[in-house]
């Protein structure tokens, strides 16, 4: 007991002793939330998926896209091939990697449940799940089914912002690269007494508290993922060990934004790619052998219009792309009923033949178990979409 | 009663100064700040141009780096808001200055926010609303921020001899974010046309051209235009014609109601506020001072417990304001609204920071609001602050019995003000 970590001390303090020693105990219970892993990111501002999955066996490409065409697999600088018909851009080598692993799938001209060409609009409609803005999202609706953990929040937000994917009325756990350096605990277990009233923020206090015993317990000697030298990357790479602890959360939800590319889109995307590519490479390093287990999914709230505009950038679009990749994914395929671009969705998208929504269903469904009732809590209103069939292993 | 005098102070204004005396009319002085006032100091456009420009080139080449402006013009930005005595008037430029955000995350826009704030927004914010607009989007910051500079209608004789062409996300986010809101019942052709109007809005590149907002006539569609039904003329007239009806739509007029009733009343704007507000945007003809004004004589306003919880940059600035901090805090502030969740000029998308006590209830923000608070707390007591009389000016009878008594009991004065700035009382407004 020499070395009673001040973390015990503060928990103690905060009357959270009885949940860490429960800890030990948990193999022994039957409403421990399984072992399968999900995350979801969000892309925000829109990724141009046909820069990012270039349909380049599509012989309308090429005039519509002009410059932000890339060359074709094999060449200089070019694609990496998904196939015969689609390529990876070439700023995703990680990406390529694991889809030759046969463990990403890409589906593309996929949409949300709106139309909406406004980002608000759409990420709204992307992270509610229905085809207009609800006060919670599909995730934190999913985790109602999920059973609670028993040291950790089962649900986890990366980022020091929670997006509304994940808002509702489960509670969350969150982390973040550390700031600056922590209070007492006798502050701490003031401040959570006085907070305890407030509707708003008693709730979110000890929430606080609570992940960040956990994260500190979790990751505490260990150094940063390798090569996890952006935030983005960083945070994944701490995020994926949380994910894989024993008695960690199951689900997790993260975003990067910067996809918003109207003006000189060759220079804007390729940073924005890399460090999305090596971000899921911390993510795969992070959870070490619980990436066996684990699907992620990797969307956006709308593509971008099949022609380049006046200034070598495209505008908000329609049609889309979007990925699923880990250990439990059946991957090394692309899942397309490809509408071609030679007739575009009002004339200037990539129209949308895959819904966003069945991607989501099959991996709450077929991947974290949840029943079709919980599955339908979560997607109000989406009888008629289908759990997309064979995504996993 | 005592507590309007803290209400105005912390729902209107920034928050009490350690070493503020408190007005004994609080209605009085809020109107008394709803006046026109100058823009504040800084640079001239013409400078920040130069800084632009500067840029792309070699370190060594020397002059002003962008970096360094923007971080110039964002400290004198809070520095303004820890020791203004027109907090009101400050809190409203600030809210517009969201309302119609510039991102840094846009590197090109990094040293011409600060000018945008001081030029575009803060002379204006007692104007009327067509004015406010025209000088922002007019604006080289948004003009570059939202792409507008180099957008060419496709029969226009550049776009035709360089087989270029539009770019219609400057159009698409001023009726959406800036004037109808998404509710505005206008459609994809309607931003279509509205882009068309505004090409050849675009911004000087010194020399012989201008520095900032220049029409570029070869640019521009040729033709007349529709929006919302109405014909809009060729040239940069029909830019500023297009501008000042979209200002006077009733839809314009219920979004702005909304938004300003948000943020001073609640979460969820009680929709007999709203219609107050809309009321004297319309008898007035968009006049913004007669909406400052029907803010304040709403009962919600002033209603209690406060609802409205503070954005990590309005905590910042509050915690500040509280213990009398002097120009030596204001560096670590800056760099402090980053740590909480909302570095400044940096929101991740046009429709700017959240308004809204669930996005800011981050449980992993809240903890690092301590965090930092400690530190503020610390240098106050340093300076010889005293908790007691400073909860009681701070924030006096809004103080709820178990805070005053863990504030009376600390084991250190320090201690005591960090429990001060960090209970659940201060984190209102």
């Amino acid at each position: 007991m020499r070395h009673l970590p001040l973390l015990t001390r503060r928990a103690t303090l905060l009357g959270l002793s009885g949940a860490m020693m429960f800890g030990r105990a948990r193999m022994a219970l039957a409403d421990v939330p399984g072992d399968a892993r999900l995350v979801v990111v969000i892309l925000r501002g829109a990724l141009d998926g046909l820069a990012g999955v270039q349909p380049y066996g599509d012989s309308a490409l090429a005039g519509l896209r002009g410059p932000l065409a890339l060359p074709e697999p094999g060449r200089q600088g070019g694609l990496f091939d998904l196939g015969g018909f689609f390529g990876l851009h070439p700023a995703m080598p990680k990406l390529a990697a694991i889809y030759a692993a046969n463990e990403a799938v890409v589906l593309h001209a996929v949409a949300g449940a709106t139309r909406s060409r406004s980002h608000f609009d759409a990420q709204d409609s992307l992270e509610s799940g229905t085809d207009h803005r609800m006060s919670s999202g599909w995730l934190n609706r999913a985790l109602e089914a999920l059973p609670e953990a028993h040291r950790a929040r089962t649900g986890l937000s990366l980022g020091v912002e929670v997006p509304l994917l994940l808002r509702g009325p489960v509670p969350v756990g969150a982390h973040a690269i550390p700031g600056t350096r922590p209070p007492s605990a006798e502050i701490l277990a003031t401040l959570a007494r006085l907070n305890a009233a407030d509707p708003v923020l008693g709730p979110a206090f000890a929430e606080g508290l609570r992940a960040r015993g956990f994260s500190a317990e979790v990751l505490g000697g260990l150094a940063p993922v390798p090569g996890a030298d952006n935030n983005f990357a960083a945070l994944a790479g701490a995020g994926g060990r949380l994910l894989a602890a024993p008695e960690g959360p199951r689900v997790a939800a993260m975003e990067l934004g910067g996809w918003d590319t109207h003006v000189s889109q060759a220079n804007m995307l390729p940073p924005r790619l890399a460090e999305l590519d090596a971000g899921l490479d911390a993510l795969r390093q992070g959870l070490g052998e619980a990436w066996a287990r684990t699907a992620v999914l990797v969307m956006t709230e709308f593509g971008r219009t099949a022609r380049v505009n006046g200034t070598n950038g495209t505008d908000h679009g329609t049609g889309g792309v979007a990925l699923v990749l880990g250990g439990a994914v059946r991957g090394g395929r692309v899942l397309a009923n490809w509408p071609g671009l030679a007739e575009l969705f009002e004339n200037r998208d990539l129209a949308p033949t895959r819904d966003l929504r069945a991607v989501a269903k099959a991996l709450l469904g077929q991947h974290l178990g949840l029943s079709d009732a919980a599955v339908a809590k979560a997607f109000p209103g989406s009888e008629a979409v289908a759990p997309e069939r064979g995504l996993l292993r | 009663m005592a507590s309007r005098t803290h209400i105005a102070a912390i729902r209107f204004g920034l928050g009490p100064r350690a070493d503020e005396v408190l007005p004994a009319d609080p209605e009085g002085w809020l109107l008394g700040q709803i006046r026109p006032t100058a823009a504040p100091p800084g640079p001239p456009l013409s400078e920040c141009m130069a800084v632009l420009r500067v840029a792309g080139r070699p370190p060594e080449e020397g002059g002003l780096r962008p970096s360094l402006l923007l971080r110039t013009e964002a400290l004198a930005s809070v520095v303004e808001a820890v020791t203004t005595e027109a907090p009101f008037a400050e809190r409203l430029a600030q809210f517009w200055l969201n309302h119609f955000t510039i991102s840094r995350r846009r590197g090109q826009t990094t040293s011409l926010i600060g000018h945008f704030l001081r030029e575009a927004i803060h002379p204006n914010i007692f104007g009327r609303f067509e004015d406010l607009l025209l000088a922002v989007v007019r604006h080289p910051a948004m003009l570059i921020y939202l792409d507008n500079q180099s957008s060419m209608g496709a029969n226009s004789p550049s776009g035709m001899r360089h087989h270029r062409g539009m770019n219609e996300n400057l159009a698409r986010e001023v009726l959406e974010l800036h004037t109808l809101s998404s509710r505005g019942g206008y459609t994809q052709a309607d931003v279509t046309e509205f882009a068309k109007v505004l090409t050849g809005w675009s911004v000087g590149r010194g020399g012989a051209e201008p520095d900032g907002f220049m029409f570029r006539p070869g640019n521009h569609q040729p033709g007349e235009k529709t929006l919302l039904g109405q014909r809009i003329p060729e040239g940069e007239g029909g830019g500023i014609a297009a501008l000042r009806m979209l200002a006077h739509q009733p839809a314009c007029h219920r979004f702005l109601a909304e938004k300003l009733v948000r943020h001073f009343v609640a979460d969820v704007p009680p929709p007999r506020a709203v219609a107050r507000v809309q009321a004297a945007l319309e008898r007035s003809g968009g006049d913004l001072a007669a909406a400052a004004r029907a803010l304040v004589a709403l009962p919600d306003a002033w209603a209690q417990p406060l609802s409205k919880l503070r954005s990590p940059w309005d905590y910042v600035i509050a915690a500040l304001r509280a213990v009398g901090a002097g120009m030596a805090a204001i560096p670590n502030a800056v760099g402090a609204m980053e740590q909480l969740g909302q570095p400044i000029w940096a929101a991740q998308m046009p429709n700017g920071y959240p308004d809204d006590a669930p996005s800011w209830a981050v449980p992993e923000q809240l903890m690092r609001r301590v965090d930092w608070v400690q530190g503020v707390a610390a240098q106050g007591v340093q300076r010889g602050l005293e908790p007691v009389p400073l909860a009681e000016a701070v924030l006096g009878p809004l103080l709820g019995a178990e805070s005053a008594q863990a504030i009376r009991r600390a084991p250190s004065a320090r201690d005591a003000v960090t429990l001060l700035l960090s209970c659940p009382e201060f984190q209102r407004r």
